[in-house]
């Protein structure tokens, strides 16, 4: 079986009749690794792929289109349906820019919750994340174990915001609902206290198993220059080493009051991208703990934002740090009640793009890799 | 008893002992990776779940009789049963008791090791007749994995056949010795692990990886014919726990007769048990790592345990 190290180029290809070689694999839309809808045109030669085409918008729903037609808050529960591992975020984002074209203040409180819920939302989507790229590489009860530990983080999310999935919770001027009750905290410090002995045992369950680090070690090897140039953000930017984090870079709402790690890897292969993400869900877990510190009682939302929002005319661009990236919203007011045009900056659409160049030279096996360690959400990529 | 009829007697014992092999196996196998997944398994169903299997089977033997429309059809249709009758042919040489094998043959080791290997063919045909990319990778995949596999383990075998001097399974039974277990023990290793990838089971399970190749050489299959595969996989696994208990373990030792059998049945479950847990555990390797496991690691130490034994018999 002809195998090449990986990230090289097919050998010999001219040499031989590589058409009559070539086999055409259709993967996807509708397979079991895609992370949702994507379809790969892998170009094989044996096992190793010549070339991979990724072809999406299976999952176009038109949301920004959509949005021109919606005020300002109904546009809310369509951002939910962007990133449907990470809801949080797009509302967030989707608020921020709300907020800073019509001139609304936050109040502190609200901040802090949105600051909490966003990195709960981190932790789930990580374990999904991690979960997913361990059952790509076939440890099929790993991915059991990730949503044994998101689960707990869903439950909290339905307690306060009363949905599992697309929560709807983050509106413009502040947030939806208030912690329900005490109860709620004292549950949300229990999973602060559990959650680091459950990611100590997934980082010894997964990477340390020896399979799973020959699977995934020097597989889709991207340098820190490569990263930059193909415009990857979040984890998948930081496996490569660049130190770069919005949190941090470019404080929004109350991170500046934090202190927190910002992880990177060093090689910038699938396995440095995954690990990235279990060590950010330590990092999540210190924000939260110091957000819950600071918080205060207080109002939730800022006072008299009504229910038809007309900012006055402009146009913004609000970015923040998910799950998967940079995740930025523009938006341009004409200063009627609906805005003007809404375009989502996707971290998964961009992040997703590199898989493309960089898959010619590994196995087909290592393809599936490469295409989940990237944390693609088929919602955000297409909108 | 023998001709036409024994055979036929013997066929449809083996059928029948495979056929609840596969409904205990599948239903074992559902309940093991429930407990190491956290979660219950079936219980809703009878007997502890054990009926929900019957319903499944009901569900295959009753469902649309479906080829894709550009599969080569006649191939398409034997194929499963080169798997399936292969396995049920391999189980004929097993001692259940001891002193007796339903076939008892003077090359027994050799027939149980030969036969299983027709299999490689039922793969690589469903792979190649289906016309789907996906299946004739995993053919591929599936004949090369098995046919590399079958040195190391066919290997690992002879030193047992060494130390007892013959390859008779029953004979070799009731000379195994309590001693042998420690000697032997590298090479059982091989055996339990190049058995996982003969089987195309999980963590060698690259011939199906439902990662990348959906469902591997049987993706367009389904009904009765997927449950022909499903049949061979726990039958091969079933022949691979009884083959390895008998050699390995000692069969029936230190118990005669039925409560002997009893015996077989505890090492063979355990066994079972420990190549689910293997399966529900690890990660699936790659095919080019698969391959240099076969040829760097376990061939070689297949040899090292045939040098061992062949440095300890002038000794015995």
């Amino acid at each position: 079986m002809a195998y090449l190290e990986p990230g090289a180029t097919p050998v010999g290809l001219e040499e031989r009749d590589a058409e009559a070689r070539e086999i055409v694999v259709n993967i996807g839309p509708n397979h079991p690794s895609t992370h949702g809808v994507c379809r790969v045109v892998a170009h094989l030669d044996g096992e190793v792929v010549n070339r991979a085409d990724l072809v999406v918008g299976y999952l176009h729903r038109a949301i920004e289109k959509i949005a021109e037609n919606r005020t300002y808050l109904q546009i809310v529960p369509l951002t939910d349906r962007l990133d449907y591992v990470g809801s949080m975020y797009a509302n967030w984002a989707y608020c921020m820019a709300v907020e800073d074209l019509a001139g609304i203040t936050v109040p502190e409180r609200a901040q802090y919750l949105r600051m909490i819920m966003c990195e709960l939302q981190r932790i789930a989507s990580h374990m999904m994340a991690i979960g997913s790229t361990g059952n790509d590489a076939g440890a099929t009860s790993f991915f059991v174990y990730a949503f044994y530990t998101r689960e707990f983080v869903i439950d909290l999310f339905a307690r306060i915001s009363g949905s599992r999935l697309t929560y709807n919770y983050v509106r413009p001027g502040g947030v939806a609902f208030d912690v329900p009750d005490e109860k709620w905290i004292e549950d949300l410090r229990k999973f602060l206290k559990d959650a680091p002995k459950q990611f100590d045992e997934w980082d010894r369950v997964l990477f340390g198993n020896v399979i799973f680090k020959g699977r995934t070690k020097g597989i889709g090897v991207v340098s820190a220059d490569d990263a930059i140039n193909m415009s990857l953000t979040g984890p998948s930017l930081r496996g490569s080493g660049v130190d770069f984090d919005l949190r941090r870079d470019e404080p929004y709402a109350l991170y500046d009051r934090t202190s927190f790690d910002v992880i990177i890897g060093e090689k910038g292969d699938v396995f440095d991208r995954a690990r990235c993400r279990l060590l950010e869900c330590y990092e999540s877990l210190r924000i939260i703990e110091q957000c819950l510190e600071q918080m205060e009682p207080g109002r939730i939302k800022a006072e008299a934002v009504p229910r038809l929002i007309a900012p006055p005319a402009g146009e913004t661009y609000q970015r923040i740090e998910s799950a998967r990236g940079e995740l930025g919203v523009f938006l341009v007011s004409d200063g009627s009640v609906r805005p003007w045009r809404m375009k989502v900056r996707s971290p998964a659409f961009s992040n997703l793009s590199a898989t493309g160049p960089l898959s010619p030279g590994y196995t087909i096996s290592d393809l599936i890799l490469i295409l989940g360690s990237f944390d693609p959400v088929f919602g955000e990529v297409d909108r | 008893m023998t001709g036409f009829f024994g055979g036929a007697i013997y066929g449809l014992a083996a059928g029948a002992l495979v056929g609840v092999g596969t409904i205990l196996g599948v239903w074992g196998e559902r309940k093991v990776s429930g407990r190491i997944q956290k979660r219950f398994g079936p219980k809703e169903a009878p007997l502890f779940g054990i009926v929900q299997l019957l319903y499944d089977m009901l569900k295959m033997l009753t469902k649309e009789d479906i080829h894709p429309t550009q599969a080569k059809r006649g191939i398409f249709n034997i194929a499963p049963l080169f798997l399936t009758t292969s396995t049920l042919m391999s189980l004929a040489v097993i001692p259940f008791v001891a002193g007796w094998a339903p076939f008892d043959t003077s090359v027994g080791v050799l027939f149980y090791l030969a036969v299983p290997s027709i299999g490689v063919l039922g793969v690589l045909l469903a792979g190649w007749s289906q016309r789907n990319t996906y299946a004739t990778l995993g053919g591929l995949r599936g004949a090369a994995q098995m046919i590399s596999y079958e040195v190391p383990r066919s290997l690992s075998v002879l030193s047992v056949v060494m130390l007892a001097g013959t390859l008779q399974p029953s004979v070799l039974m009731s000379e195994w010795r309590i001693w042998w277990l420690p000697l032997t023990l590298i090479g059982f290793l091989v055996y339990f692990i190049a058995s996982i990838a003969e089987l195309n089971r999980g963590p060698f399970d690259l011939a199906e990886c439902d990662a990348e190749l959906v469902g591997g050489y049987f993706t367009d299959y389904s009904g009765i014919r997927w449950a022909l595969f499903m049949m061979a996989e726990y039958g091969g696994l079933l022949g691979a726990a009884l083959f390895g208990s008998v050699v390995f373990l000692g069969g029936s030792w230190p118990l005669t007769g039925a409560l002997g059998l009893l015996v077989l049945l505890v090492k063979t479950v355990l066994l079972i048990i420990a190549f689910m847990w293997a399966k529900w555990t690890f990660p699936r390797m790659r095919p080019d790592q698969l391959m240099s496991t076969a040829w760097r690691v376990l061939t070689p130490l297949a040899l090292v345990q045939i040098v061992i034994i062949g440095v300890v018999i002038p000794w015995l």
